[in-house]
């Protein structure tokens, strides 16, 4: 019994994706909006859409009531979360299923499950997949830490148990520093949070951002290979690519079987990504979160495995299994994604809520642009930046650079200022252009490359 | 009399922090660069500073109201 009418729990270019998803799979989509989206894009895609609040996202998007009532009111079956908002919330997906609808993803259980940090390292553990090496649980004495860190490797950080935030942590580099330093932090956790236990961790230097996309039906997994995503400012992601360029075939196959094994062993259901860190010094991954949801930068994977990610989580949650085996799924060429943000990258990422005006979207072969706006369009300011993604697809990683250079310079969005003029100057970098980049690469080429006025 | 205007389109905050005390109530005084307020824009809080001097009449915009960029905040007087 497949879904039949969809309502869409999102709005921006998400909403658009999903829009164009389910029409491809021959299924009505019924959009929901705020006040302040009444003539977004998706709205108008959609068959039909409903009013569920007033600008604020806790008052609409955030706002559980009201969009259960919206997707019963306009005869919805399923309801599909996109990503951001409400889309890993178990308290969300729960009641859309106590409404008697279809939530398009995993199980209120396996969300809580695996977005509790502590709970998902323990499943990944059990599943065989390697997280970043710690101690177990809390270590007491000077010598337990010894021993611990003798096992862990150093560097290692010093952590406060009860600590959040970064507060109190210390990197030893050696046994002496272990010893000098603990006592320190033991002190200063009691000081901060009345509680002076702390617990070890490897520090993994210049790691690598690198993800493993699966797609699972509830019983069997499959995985999309990997992306990597270490380009990053604020923790947000910039420029994604997949594959991984700096991954060899025997430690892909290594650490996409990871990934499968752990969403078989959670019984996932959907579009799921696996996050590792990468020591491209040791050849080592470490698992360290998983995202229960369709991500922002899917693209890049459709395009280098042909697959409708969106449609196929769509299906799955229809009751459908997947509609591919493992060996189905391979990697034709390289695909690099950039988040084009209304932000003026020139004055301190300043968010741009303007007027869209002119747009030129370049057209080809291996060009994509999956985004919400169009000539005339106001951005609101209530929500994220993010306006679209431009995707491109060549056979190797050097055409894909060369590719999102020129694409770049032909795209023109008037009426506001973008992220654009830093994607060219990244596709121009050197470093970019030889891969050499990780998680703590952009925000100091920030520093020393700052980006003008054009 | 002055008033004290967004300096963007957002949603309007009186508080730093919703556990914290506004940053001023009517019958405050004011000066130049004091700030009255935050206005969120696309996740990002800017801070609203007075370019005048003067006594808070009245806030023109509720907390956690949208605002267009322009509106007034803030009424002054004296």
């Amino acid at each position: 019994m497949g879904i039949r009418r969809l309502f869409v729990a999102n709005r921006g270019e998400i909403a658009v994706r999903i829009v164009r998803a389910a029409h491809a799979l021959g299924i009505e989509a019924v959009q929901a909006y705020s006040e302040a989206d009444a003539d977004m894009l998706a709205v108008k895609l959609a068959d039909a859409s409903v009013c569920v609040g007033p600008p604020q996202a806790a008052k609409s998007y955030l706002n559980i009531e009201a969009l259960i009532a919206a997707a019963k009111e306009t005869g919805c079956d399923a309801v599909h979360p996109g990503y951001g908002f409400l889309a890993e919330n178990a308290g969300f997906a729960e009641a859309v299923e106590a409404a008697g609808l279809i939530f398009v993803g995993p199980s209120a259980d396996t969300i809580r499950r695996m977005g509790d940090k502590a709970a998902a390292r323990e499943a990944a553990i059990a599943a065989g997949v390697p997280v970043v090496p710690g101690s177990d649980g809390r270590v007491g004495t000077a010598d337990e830490a010894a021993a611990a860190a003798e096992k862990i490797g150093y560097p290692v950080m010093i952590k406060a148990a009860a600590g959040g935030g970064g507060r109190g942590i210390r990197i030893a580099e050696t046994p002496e520093d272990l010893r000098r330093l603990a006592p320190q932090a033991r002190s200063e956790a009691q000081a901060a949070f009345g509680d002076g236990g702390l617990y070890l961790e490897r520090v993994i230097r210049d790691a690598r951002h690198i993800e493993v996309q699966i797609l699972g039906d509830g019983t069997r997994a499959v995985h999309c290979y990997e992306r990597e995503c270490s380009l990053q400012r604020r923790r947000q992601k910039v420029w994604e690519e997949a594959p991984a360029a700096c991954l060899d075939t025997a430690t892909r196959e290594t650490l996409c079987a990871s990934a499968v094994r752990l969403a078989e062993a959670v019984n996932y259901r959907g579009a799921g990504t696996l996050e590792y860190l990468y020591d491209a010094k040791t050849g080592e991954f470490f698992f360290i979160e998983m995202n229960t949801r369709i991500q922002v930068e899917h693209p890049v994977t459709e395009m280098v495995t042909g697959i409708d990610l969106v449609a196929e989580m769509i299906r799955v949650a229809g009751g459908a299994p997947l509609s591919m085996r493992q060996e189905d799924i391979s990697l034709d060429g390289h695909a690099i994604e950039v988040r084009i943000n209304a932000e003026d990258p020139a004055n301190s990422f300043m968010p741009f809520p303007g007027l869209i005006g002119t747009l030129e979207v370049p057209e080809g072969d291996g060009i994509r642009f999956d985004a919400m706006i169009y000539e005339g369009y106001q951005i609101p300011p209530f929500y994220d930046s993010l306006l679209g993604k431009l995707i491109v697809h060549a056979p190797t990683r050097e055409a894909a650079i060369a590719k999102m250079a020129e694409t770049l310079a032909r795209l023109k969005i008037e009426g506001a200022k973008t992220t654009i003029p830093l994607h060219a100057a990244l596709a121009a970098d050197s470093a970019v252009r030889a891969g050499e980049f990780h998680t703590q690469f952009l925000e100091p080429w920030l520093e020393t490359n700052p980006l003008t006025a054009d | 009399m002055a008033d004290i205007r967004s300096p963007i389109p957002g949603t309007f905050y009186r508080r730093p922090s919703p556990e914290e005390p506004p940053f001023k109530a009517e019958g405050d005084t004011v000066a130049v660069g004091d700030v009255v307020g935050l206005v969120e824009v696309m996740k990002t809080f800017i801070e609203v500073k007075a370019d005048a001097a003067g006594t808070v009449k009245r806030f023109a915009v509720e907390n956690e109201e949208p605002v267009a960029a322009g509106a007034v905040i803030v009424e002054l007087e004296g």
